[in-house]
């Protein structure tokens, strides 16, 4: 199968009679740092939330999201192939935690 | 002895590392580009610094994947020293070839200047020639170069005398202050359980010739070659 990189496409390929067969499985990853890792940019945002006058605020961590556009429609295959590319290069598993959606 | 210097795209100080070993030191090396896939004839490998594959995902994270990097596991399984300078020690990370992992600096600043390292021990293919408790004066030059571990790791490094380096003052105390990025324990260095894998934030390359300022990072190479010169000595009795 193949993994690529989603493109946000301004027109819609309106009138193309295939289109509406070219189902789109997506990944959607967010990726964060574990809680017991030193996370100073959440640290720095959480102190800049607070001098902006926000109340409330508490540990702020700061990760990444990740939207893959993938092939085929068949979702539990796919979830076990980003299952194993979270786990082998999107995240590291000694500092960060991963969960994902497959839609 | 024949040392290969990794080059990936955006490697940085891989020329320097070849210099040193070749011009300095006397030995033979030769880059070898991240596509290649053998070693064949090499006796020590140095993984050099820069932001390989332009840090994206993590640092190292792309690079590790390299196919020269599959030779490069296979080199170290079979017992062949590796030494992983900077953006190096972050590939060696990745590639689970040395335990834990390098993040954001405490400070979020890019440190550029030269620090002081403590050498933990001098039982290793990458300090034996230096004595233990020896203060270095090496430069660094990174964003992410803050040591983690977890508890359990840090642990095991310490039990299995791991910690090769430590940042620490210019007395050797190894106090918060002369810690610039923030790593756990002042980890400046560490080697795998084997201990023929290695890997440091700060750059000896760039500080193995008294022309440039300082020669400290020197002795690093000749406990390298010293370690790889009795070793054939050993294999040829």
């Amino acid at each position: 199968m193949e993994l690529r990189c989603i493109r946000v496409r301004k027109k819609l390929a309106c009138g193309r009679r295939f289109a509406q067969h070219r189902a789109r499985v997506k990944a959607k990853i967010i990726v964060t740092p574990k809680k017991a890792v030193l996370d100073p940019q959440g640290k720095t945002v959480a102190s800049a939330l607070e001098h902006m006058g926000y109340k409330g605020i508490g540990a702020v961590h700061v990760g990444k999201y990740l939207e893959i556009e993938l092939s085929g429609t068949d979702k539990e295959a796919w979830r076990k192939q980003i299952d194993d590319a979270c786990h082998k290069i999107l995240s590291n598993p000694v500092i960060e935690d991963y969960r994902f959606e497959i839609e | 002895m024949n040392f290969a210097v990794l080059q990936f795209p955006a490697s940085n100080c891989d020329q320097d590392a070849v210099h040193v070993l070749k011009n300095v030191l006397g030995h033979s090396a030769r880059l070898v580009w991240h596509k290649e896939n053998s070693l064949a004839g090499i006796d020590g490998v140095v993984v050099p610094g820069g932001f390989s594959y332009g840090d994206y995902l993590r640092t190292g994270a792309i690079a590790r994947f390299s196919p020269i990097m599959q030779a490069v596991q296979q080199f170290a399984g079979n017992g062949g020293p590796v030494l992983g300078v900077c953006n190096g020690f972050q590939i060696l990370c990745e590639a689970g070839m040395l335990p834990g992992a390098l993040i954001r600096n405490r400070s979020l600043q890019f440190r550029c200047e030269n620090v002081f390292i403590k050498t933990a021990t001098s039982d290793s293919p990458f300090t034996n020639k230096i004595a233990d408790g020896k203060v270095l004066r090496l430069p660094i030059a990174h964003g992410e170069g803050c040591y983690f571990a977890d508890d359990a790791t840090l642990n095991k490094l310490q039990s299995n005398r791991q910690i090769l380096w430590q940042y620490c003052s210019e007395n050797g105390d190894l106090t918060e202050g002369a810690n610039p990025n923030g790593s756990l324990l002042n980890i400046a260095g560490i080697c795998n359980e084997a201990r023929n894998v290695a890997g440091l934030m700060p750059h000896p390359e760039r500080a193995s010739e008294s022309l440039l300022g300082c020669a400290d990072g020197k002795v690093i190479f000749e406990s390298l070659i010293h370690w790889l010169e009795n070793r054939s000595l050993a294999k040829a009795a």
